[in-house]
C-alpha cells in the first residue's frame, strides 16, 4: 500500500474546487436549515440552476463568464421566488416536500432529450470554460506546495472559488450577527411568536430562502467553472451530502459548513483511495477494488445518521444548545 | 397571600355606560368588535354580537373550557379570520390586518402555550420584542453604524425590563433553561418591549407556581399604572377578582355576562353554569388550610358541598 499516495491525494482535496463548491452549497444550506429552519431538501436544485444557468447563459446566449455568473445566481433568486411563495405561508414540512419534487422535476427538465440543444440532455454541457480562463490573471506555469500542486488553469477557478466562499462567509457572519439574524433565528425557534411581535414572517423566510438559494447556486457555478455541467452531479444524494456536511460542521454556526466540507471531502477521498489499497493488499478478500470504492458511500449514509443522533450540534455547534432540543 | 390582599389597589370604576349587560357600551373603548363569528366545520366556536373593551382597565375574560375564548383572541389579533364581523382597535378596523401589522398598531399577545424562543438567550427574546428596529432590514444589518446605537438602547431598555421582572440574572442564559413561570415571566416582558397600548394576555398563571403568582398579579396591575389596557383569559377566579376591574363571561361562543368581577361573580347564572357553585369559597376554607376558619366551619362547608353533589347524583339518575 502506499500510503503517501493515499495522504497526498486526501490532503489535495483540502483545497479543490468540488470542496469550495460543496463548502458554498453547505453555507447557502446553512442559513436555510441552520438560522432560519427552512428544511429545503432542493439543494442539487438550486446548484443545478447555478451550473446551467452558467452553462448555458455562455453557450447560447454568448455571455462572458461573469455575466454568465450574474445571469445564474439572477435564476436562482427566481427559482426561489417560485419555490417561496406558495409554500412559505404553510407549515415547515411543505417546503421539504415542494423543493424535493421541484429539484427532481429540474433534473429531468435537464436530462430530456426534448431541449437537447440548449441543455445537452444526458450528455451535459461542456467546453464553456474559454471565455473564463481567457480572464485568467495568472501567467502559464506550476503553482503551489506539498500536496496542493496547480497549474494556471486549475488554479484560477479555485483562486475564485475561495473569493466566493470568504464573500459568503462573510456576509452570513455580517447578516447573523444584526438585528436580522436575531428575527431570523427568532422564526426558527418559533414564528407565531416572532409574528406576535410584529415581525413580517412571510418576507424575513423569503429573504432567508433568496440569499441560501443564491448562495447554493454560486456553488453550483464554481463547481462548473472549469469544467463541464453533467446531470448525473444534481441528483437527490447531492443534497445529502451537503446536509451531512452541514450537520458534521454544526447548522446554526457560520463557519461550521466550510469545515465540515473539508473534513467531508478529505474522509472521501481518504476512503475512496483506501479501500482499494486495501482489497489489493488482501485485506478485505470479501470484495472487488470496485465494490470497495462504493463502500464510501454506504459510510456516508452511516455517518449522517450518527450525527443527527449522537452530534446533531456538529464540531462547530454549541453544546449547549443540545441540553434543550425536544 | 392574605397580607398583600389587605391592600387592594383601586380598582377602575365608571368604565361602561347604561346598564352593565352583554354588549354594552364603554365610556372609552380601546377594542371594539361586532358580529365576529368562527365556524369549524358544523361548530360555531366564536359568535360575539359586540363587545367593547374599555380603555385603561384591566378587562378578564372568563369562560368554561370550550368557550371560545383562544379562539376569540386568535381572531382580534389576526392570527385567525372570522367568517364575518369586523373588529376594530383605536377606531381602525383590523380586518384583513395581518397578525404582524396588528402587532406593530400596538396590540401585543401572549400565548396559552408559553412561546420562549428557546435557543435564543432571553436578553435576545427580549430584544427581539423592540418594534421598529432599522437594523432587522436586510441591507441596512450588513452596515452596524446604521443599528448600532438603537440596539445598544434597546438593550438597555430589556436590561431595565428584565430587571423589574427579576429576570436580569438570566439575561445571557438560553430561554430554554428557565422554568414555566419564568417563561411567562419572560414572555410578558418581551411583549412590553414592543411598547403596546393593549396587552392581549391568553391564561398568564397556567402552569405558574404559586410562589410566582404574586409577583405576576403585580407586574398586570403594574401595566395598567403605566397607562396600558389590559385583557385576560384566566380560570383563576381569585386572580380575576383580585385584579380585574371589568369581566366578561364568554360561552359556547357567545358574550353571556359582562359587568364588574363582584356583581358577574354574585350572579347567579355565571356561578351555576360557568363558574360551579362554591365558586364563592375558597378552597383554603373548604380543606380548613385558611387561618381563621373554624374547624367546624369547614366541615359545614364540606357537608353542604357533598350534599349537593348527593342530590345532584340522585337527580341524574332519576332521570
Amino acid at each position: 500500500m502506499d500510503w503517501s499516495q493515499i495522504l497526498n491525494q486526501s490532503a489535495s482535496s483540502i483545497i479543490s474546487t468540488t470542496t469550495i463548491a460543496y463548502a458554498l452549497a453547505a453555507v447557502g444550506l446553512g442559513v436555510h436549515f441552520g438560522q432560519a429552519g427552512l428544511l429545503n431538501m432542493g439543494v442539487a436544485g438550486f446548484m443545478a440552476v447555478g451550473a446551467y444557468g452558467y452553462a448555458i447563459s455562455i453557450l447560447s446566449f454568448g455571455f462572458p463568464w461573469w455575466l454568465a455568473a450574474l445571469t445564474a445566481l439572477f435564476a436562482s433568486v427566481v427559482f426561489a421566488l417560485i419555490l417561496g411563495i406558495p409554500t412559505l405561508r404553510l407549515r415547515g414540512d411543505y417546503l421539504a416536500i415542494v423543493t424535493i419534487a421541484a429539484a427532481e422535476v429540474l433534473r429531468l427538465l435537464l436530462l430530456t432529450v426534448a431541449f437537447d440543444d440548449v441543455t445537452g440532455s444526458a450528455d451535459g454541457l461542456f467546453g464553456f470554460s474559454g471565455s473564463f480562463q481567457d480572464s485568467n490573471p495568472f501567467p502559464d506555469g506550476e503553482y503551489g506546495f506539498g500536496p496542493w500542486q496547480f497549474n494556471e488553469t486549475t488554479l484560477w477557478p479555485v483562486v475564485v472559488g475561495v473569493f466566493l466562499l470568504a464573500l459568503s462567509v462573510l456576509l452570513v457572519w455580517a447578516l447573523m450577527r444584526s438585528p436580522w439574524g436575531r428575527v431570523l433565528r427568532g422564526i426558527r425557534e418559533d414564528e407565531d411568536a416572532v409574528r406576535a411581535l410584529g415581525k413580517n414572517v412571510f418576507a424575513y423566510k423569503m429573504q432567508a430562502l433568496v440569499l441560501g438559494g443564491v448562495i447554493i447556486a454560486a456553488g453550483g457555478i464554481v463547481y462548473t467553472l472549469g469544467s463541464n455541467a453533467s446531470p448525473g452531479v444534481y441528483v437527490t444524494s447531492l443534497t445529502f451530502f451537503v446536509y451531512t456536511i452541514v450537520l458534521l460542521g454544526g447548522a446554526a454556526t457560520i463557519f461550521g459548513p466550510v469545515l465540515g466540507s473539508v473534513l467531508f471531502w478529505v474522509l472521501q477521498y481518504f476512503l475512496s483511495n483506501l479501500m482499494p489499497a486495501l482489497v489489493d493488499a488482501g485485506v478485505l478478500p470479501f470484495m472487488t477494488a470496485n465494490q470497495a470504492g462504493m463502500v464510501r458511500f454506504i459510510l456516508v449514509g452511516v455517518g449522517l445518521m450518527l450525527l443527527v443522533v449522537f452530534m446533531p450540534q456538529g464540531i462547530m455547534g454549541n453544546k449547549k444548545e443540545m441540553t434543550f432540543v425536544k | 397571600m392574605s397580607s398583600d390582599a389587605a391592600v387592594p389597589r383601586a380598582k377602575s370604576t365608571g368604565l361602561h355606560q347604561g346598564e352593565a349587560a352583554p354588549g354594552c357600551a364603554k365610556v372609552d373603548p380601546i377594542l371594539v368588535a361586532d358580529g365576529v363569528r368562527r365556524t369549524f366545520g358544523g361548530m360555531t366556536a366564536v359568535d360575539v354580537e359586540h363587545v367593547e373593551i374599555p380603555r385603561g382597565a384591566i378587562t378578564a375574560l372568563i369562560g368554561p373550557n370550550g368557550a371560545g375564548k383562544t379562539t376569540f383572541f386568535n381572531l382580534l389579533t389576526g392570527f385567525d379570520t372570522p367568517d364575518a364581523g369586523t373588529w376594530s382597535f383605536e377606531g381602525r378596523s383590523l380586518a384583513g390586518v395581518p397578525a404582524y401589522k396588528v402587532a406593530r398598531m400596538g396590540l401585543v399577545r401572549t400565548f396559552q402555550l408559553t412561546k420562549a424562543l428557546g435557543l435564543l438567550t432571553v436578553l435576545e427574546n427580549m430584544k427581539l420584542g423592540a418594534t421598529g428596529q432599522r437594523g432587522e432590514r436586510f441591507f441596512p444589518s450588513l452596515l452596524p453604524s446604521i443599528w448600532r446605537g438603537q440596539d445598544d438602547s434597546i438593550e438597555e431598555r430589556a436590561h431595565e425590563l428584565l430587571a423589574r421582572f427579576k429576570l436580569d440574572t438570566k439575561a445571557a442564559d438560553y430561554a430554554a433553561s428557565l422554568s414555566g413561570g419564568q417563561r411567562k415571566l419572560l414572555e410578558m416582558a418581551r411583549a412590553l418591549m414592543s411598547e403596546p397600548k393593549l396587552v392581549m394576555l391568553d391564561e398568564p398563571m397556567a402552569g405558574v407556581n404559586p410562589a410566582l403568582t404574586q409577583s405576576l398579579l403585580d407586574h398586570i396591575l403594574g401595566l395598567k399604572d403605566q397607562g396600558m389596557t389590559v385583557l385576560f383569559v384566566e380560570h383563576d377566579m381569585h386572580m380575576v377578582r383580585h385584579i380585574a376591574d371589568w369581566v366578561v363571561v364568554m360561552a359556547e361562543g357567545k358574550i353571556v355576562a359582562e359587568g364588574d368581577p363582584s356583581s358577574v361573580m354574585a350572579d347567579p347564572a355565571v356561578i351555576d353554569a360557568y363558574l360551579g357553585a362554591h365558586q364563592d369559597v375558597d378552597l383554603g376554607v373548604v380543606t380548613g388550610r385558611v387561618a381563621g376558619t373554624s374547624p367546624q366551619q369547614a366541615d359545614a362547608v364540606r357537608d353542604q358541598i357533598e350534599a349537593e353533589a348527593l342530590e345532584e347524583l340522585e337527580q341524574e339518575e332519576n332521570r
